[in-house]
């Protein structure tokens, strides 16, 4: 039995619950927003990805109400959100800090909008209870916010914000604070709590490997532009620029003049001298033009005689060794200066090691292990 | 404990000596059983009596408390707004010289604020007494109140206030309902600070005081003019002792919680 694919974004039919419509932001001369066009979709994981200072967080403080746009228009469920003010939004946001009201116990944190909301005690009660129950604080419910531990602070400020059921949340880099371990467990949890919900989350974070287990769809920000919106995998796998795939991951980046080759198959020029490279492309190129070719270290294979049958082999000198514990990343020297790096699975032990410092070894990859991008 | 090196102690004696040796010799000479508050003449508690039954004395300190109570509740609520004004409204027009302004009147001489105020009541017409010290009270304790509350805001985590109005607050119940507790200690020893500011004050008082309007310290620096009795010796202990009695147990308060806080968040950090 097929599960059916949630992607609504590529469903012409499907309607978007959050349009941006050539939103630009301005603060001063500074533009924090350039003219951005986006779609999120209803019961989407939606993350903005970017480096500090992208953008990522005024866009989220814009769908909160904090902010409105210098130019341009938000819909929320098709209507323009920007006469709205923040506490009349259905959108519900976690802060960075968690802003948790000090003077409030977790149970009066959580029960704070529903009371503004005018809503019944017996009602308050039993979604207090419900929430508590969905973040696992039913221990916690009379403590105040400084009487628990950093990780039950994070699952309060959950809770306070999901306790209204918005139609949106936003999360600020809900896990910054946290430790590793923790941060891991919680961003399955953040994933459990959604599907129950049915809520659409947008979360901003600058780690990619956040944004690539929580979301359905990553949109990758850079100085206030989004540069690629793409499901986790797309996003990886095929980065529409250098940016992208640089930003996402580790990459290799080589760079030089192709010819066509036929059948949508490119040869690239990259050194005097060695032989060109040969690479698959969705993208066009003419003869002649510049393009990156951008291939993933684990998608580079090393062995010590030459591969037979590849599209493309290269020979060069081990230089260094990145040991990782499961994977181990071989920096490569090719005779021309370029460094190349392999990446492989540990799969023995680290005494049985096949490669070491200074070996002459082989690097090879398929014409579509890589992908070709403009310049 | 670490002792102390000579040196220590003898520029902690000085400079201790300096500050306490007047309000002692005031506090010893209030139980003097002699007239002379030069000469000690045996231990006694009768002028202590004796204030009690001078009613000009008792009548003086029930305007002053009149006062205080009332300029310091306003120059609360004033300080505080302008404090908030001052921190949350981000950068509108003109925001240095108005928080230059607001600190302004620290600095300014009492002899100036008095007597400007009293250009204004006379100006405006408006009769001197009661109503004129508040006046002039709020006037210049105000800016203090909002020293104490804006150094309390600037260091207020202002998402909370935003969490407020995300969870449907309008602003003003987000003021009240998340700001105004948090600020509250910051805002309770504002007041206090007018209060005392507005207890002791005599030079602004006496700029704008009226016939029926005789505050403690006019009437003090008055008596005094006649001659030191005792009996402000007793008074002054009295003052002495409740100021020191507030401070001592405000400071406990404040240690206790902040202790209780330090303790709760271990349990917590060991729990987790």
């Amino acid at each position: 039995m097929a599960i059916p694919v949630f992607e609504p974004w590529n469903d012409p039919q499907a309607k978007p619950l959050i349009q941006f419509r050539n939103v630009t932001k301005r603060f001063g001369d500074f533009t924090a927003i350039d003219d951005l066009t986006i779609d999120i979709y209803e019961r989407e994981f939606f993350a903005l990805l970017g480096p500090s200072g992208c953008g990522k967080t005024t866009m989220m403080r814009m769908l909160a109400g904090f902010e409105n746009p210098t130019e341009g228009k938000i819909f929320l469920a098709g209507q323009d959100i920007a006469p709205v003010p923040p506490n009349k939004r259905a959108v519900n946001m976690m802060f960075q800090s968690y802003a948790l009201f000090p003077h409030l116990s977790v149970w009066e944190n959580i029960a704070f909008g529903l009371k503004r909301e005018g809503m019944p005690r017996n009602e308050i009660n039993t979604r207090v209870e419900e929430m508590l129950r969905l973040t696992r604080l039913e221990k916690f419910a009379r403590r105040k916010p400084h009487q628990i531990s950093g990780g039950q602070r994070q699952r309060v400020a959950l809770a306070r914000s999901l306790a209204k059921a918005p139609k949106l949340l936003l999360l600020d880099e809900p896990l910054g604070a946290l430790d590793r371990k923790l941060r891991e467990e919680t961003q399955f949890e953040l994933m459990d709590i959604q599907e129950k919900t049915g809520t659409t989350f947008v979360i901003v974070t600058h780690d990619q490997e956040e944004a690539m287990t929580v979301a359905s769809r990553v949109a990758v920000m850079d100085n206030g532009r989004v540069m690629q919106v793409a499901t986790p995998a797309d996003i990886y796998e095929a980065p529409n620029s250098v940016y992208v795939a640089d930003f996402i991951g580790d990459v290799n980046l080589i760079e030089g003049p192709v010819t066509a080759i036929g059948d949508g198959t490119y040869a690239l020029n990259w050194r005097e001298g060695a032989a060109p490279l040969t690479a698959k492309s969705q993208n066009t190129f003419s003869d002649g033009q510049t393009a990156h070719l951008a291939i993933r270290p684990e998608k580079v294979t090393i062995s010590a005689e030459k591969p037979e049958g590849v599209a493309n082999a290269v020979q060069g000198k081990v230089l260094d060794i990145a040991y990782l514990g499961n994977l181990s990343t071989y920096h490569v020297e090719l005779p021309t200066g370029d460094i190349i790096k392999a990446q492989t699975a540990n799969t023995r032990r680290i005494s049985r090691r096949a490669f070491t410092w200074e070996d002459t070894v082989w690097l090879s990859w398929t014409a579509t292990g890589g992908v070709l991008l403009v310049d | 404990m670490k002792r102390l090196s000579a040196f220590n102690v003898v520029s902690l004696t000085l400079g201790f000596a300096f500050l306490y040796i007047p309000m002692l010799i005031l506090i010893l000479f209030s139980f003097n059983e002699g007239k002379l508050v030069t000469v000690w003449a045996g231990f006694s508690t009768k002028w202590y009596g004796e204030l009690m039954q001078n009613d000009a004395m008792l009548q003086a300190a029930w305007v002053t408390i009149k006062v205080a109570v009332f300029s310091s509740t306003i120059a609360t609520v004033l300080g505080t707004m302008a404090a908030y004004v001052l921190v949350r409204g981000g950068r509108f027009m003109g925001r240095t010289l108005f928080s230059g302004m607001i600190y302004a009147p620290l600095v300014m001489p009492e002899v100036i604020t008095g007597l400007s105020l009293l250009l204004l009541f006379i100006g405006i017409g408006l009769d001197r007494g009661v109503l004129t010290i508040v006046l002039a009270h709020t006037t210049f304790s105000m800016c203090y109140v909002s020293v104490v509350v804006s150094s309390r805001l600037a260091t207020f985590d202002h998402s909370l206030e935003e969490a407020a109005l995300d969870l449907g607050c309008s602003p003003a119940e987000a003021f009240r309902l998340v700001t105004l507790p948090i600020i509250a200690p910051a805002v309770v020893s504002g007041w206090l600070l007018a209060f005392t500011l507005s207890l002791d004050d005599l030079v602004i008082a006496s700029f704008n005081t009226g016939p029926a309007a005789t505050t403690l310290p006019i009437k003090i620096f008055s008596a005094v003019r006649l001659g030191v009795s005792p009996e402000i010796n007793a008074l002054s202990t009295i003052m002495i002792g409740i100021v020191t009695v507030g401070v001592i147990s405000a400071s406990l308060i404040s240690k206790q919680a902040l202790v209780k806080q330090r303790r709760e968040e271990q349990e917590a950090v060991r729990s987790a």
